[in-house]
């Protein structure tokens, strides 16, 4: 096993695959800038931004950072512990976001309508 | 021949490297691990505040979207760059390695310069990281102030990470002969998840700021 290890030829990908990711991560950019500019409600636009950026982090892991071309055990070790502690921090802090939002909203709309 | 099981206690009963990387490479990938959760806490933190408050939405298109976008592009060519550096170590090709190397520094220096630059405009016009600018408070009334404090604690955090970078590749460019091929891509790495940080960086903290003029 050890022998086939030593002589496992590590793939690292070609200079044309590179550019073409580099392309792509621009495209992906520009496509973002775009999107600043167009009127679309904020909910919209963190979702597709967010979908764009993991997208580009994806691209960017796999083929710069050559993890595509690492062994399977590698990847398994990195990723999901990443991704999973990140979605918990998610459910931690944003249900607790939204409530302190309708407290200030609840603060602020009896004041507006007292006020006039 | 060797069945699943057996190749399984072969990988991990010693004497091989059973990630197929080396230790020094594997101990990058757990730092970047590390710091990958140190930036998703502050986003995450930064979104949080975001959501919970009143929040300006100040960047005009010039200066600060195309200094932005601009910067945007030099990094992600900086790891092209690095890309090609690392290529060229593949290949044996030292000088042309240390060449690309230096051209990933250079770039990363240019996001720096660009950077303060427009760090240098928010602040002539009144952001610290404690007050808004009197002119925002009047624009998005009872506005926070974190806006600064977010703004700054994330932006000047990726722009340390830059700038120790910039230094970790000069420092493997001036020992490229004496380093292996391995150390050269272990500084790609890093030199990649900083551009990776700024991914996230950009569209949050610019591109949902951005002062289209409908407000």
């Amino acid at each position: 096993m050890s022998a086939h290890a030593e002589t496992e030829e590590h793939f690292s990908g070609s200079n044309k695959l590179f550019i073409s990711v580099w392309i792509w991560l621009l495209v992906l950019t520009g496509f973002e800038v775009f999107l600043g500019y167009i009127h679309l409600p904020v909910i919209y636009m963190l979702v597709i931004l967010m979908g764009a950026s993991i997208i580009k982090a994806a691209l960017i892991v796999a083929y710069f950072m050559h993890l595509r071309f690492e062994r399977l055990n590698l990847v398994l070790t990195i990723v999901p512990a990443v991704v999973i502690c990140i979605c918990l921090m998610l459910m931690v802090f944003f249900p607790d976001s939204f409530r302190s939002k309708e407290l200030r909203d609840q603060r602020a709309t009896p004041a507006a309508t007292e006020g006039h | 021949m060797a069945t699943e099981a057996q190749a399984l206690t072969n990988d991990w009963g010693g004497g091989v490297h059973p990630y197929r990387v080396g230790h020094r490479k594997l101990g990058m990938w757990l730092f970047i691990m590390s710091d990958s959760l140190t930036f998703s806490a502050l986003l995450i933190g930064y979104a949080y505040v975001r959501a919970s408050n009143v929040w300006p939405t100040p960047f005009k298109f010039s200066p600060s979207i195309v200094f932005s976008s601009v910067m945007t592009l030099v990094l992600l060519s900086s790891s092209l760059t690095m890309v090609m550096a690392v290529s060229a170590s593949s290949r044996k090709n030292i000088s042309a390695a240390r060449k690309w190397i230096v051209a990933t520094a250079v770039l990363g220096a240019t996001f720096i310069v660009l950077h303060s630059i427009e760090w240098r405009h928010l602040i002539q016009e009144g952001l610290t990281p404690f007050a808004l600018p009197a002119e925002w408070a009047e624009k998005w009334p009872g506005a926070t102030p974190l806006f600064g404090a977010t703004f700054f604690g994330i932006t000047g955090m990726h722009m340390f990470h830059v700038f120790t970078g910039c230094i970790y590749l000069l420092v493997v460019a001036g020992r490229a002969k004496k380093l292996k091929h391995e150390d050269i891509e272990i500084s790609g790495l890093y030199w990649h998840f900083v551009d990776l940080v700024w991914m996230f960086v950009f569209p949050m903290i610019y591109l949902l700021s951005i002062d289209a003029g409908h407000k």
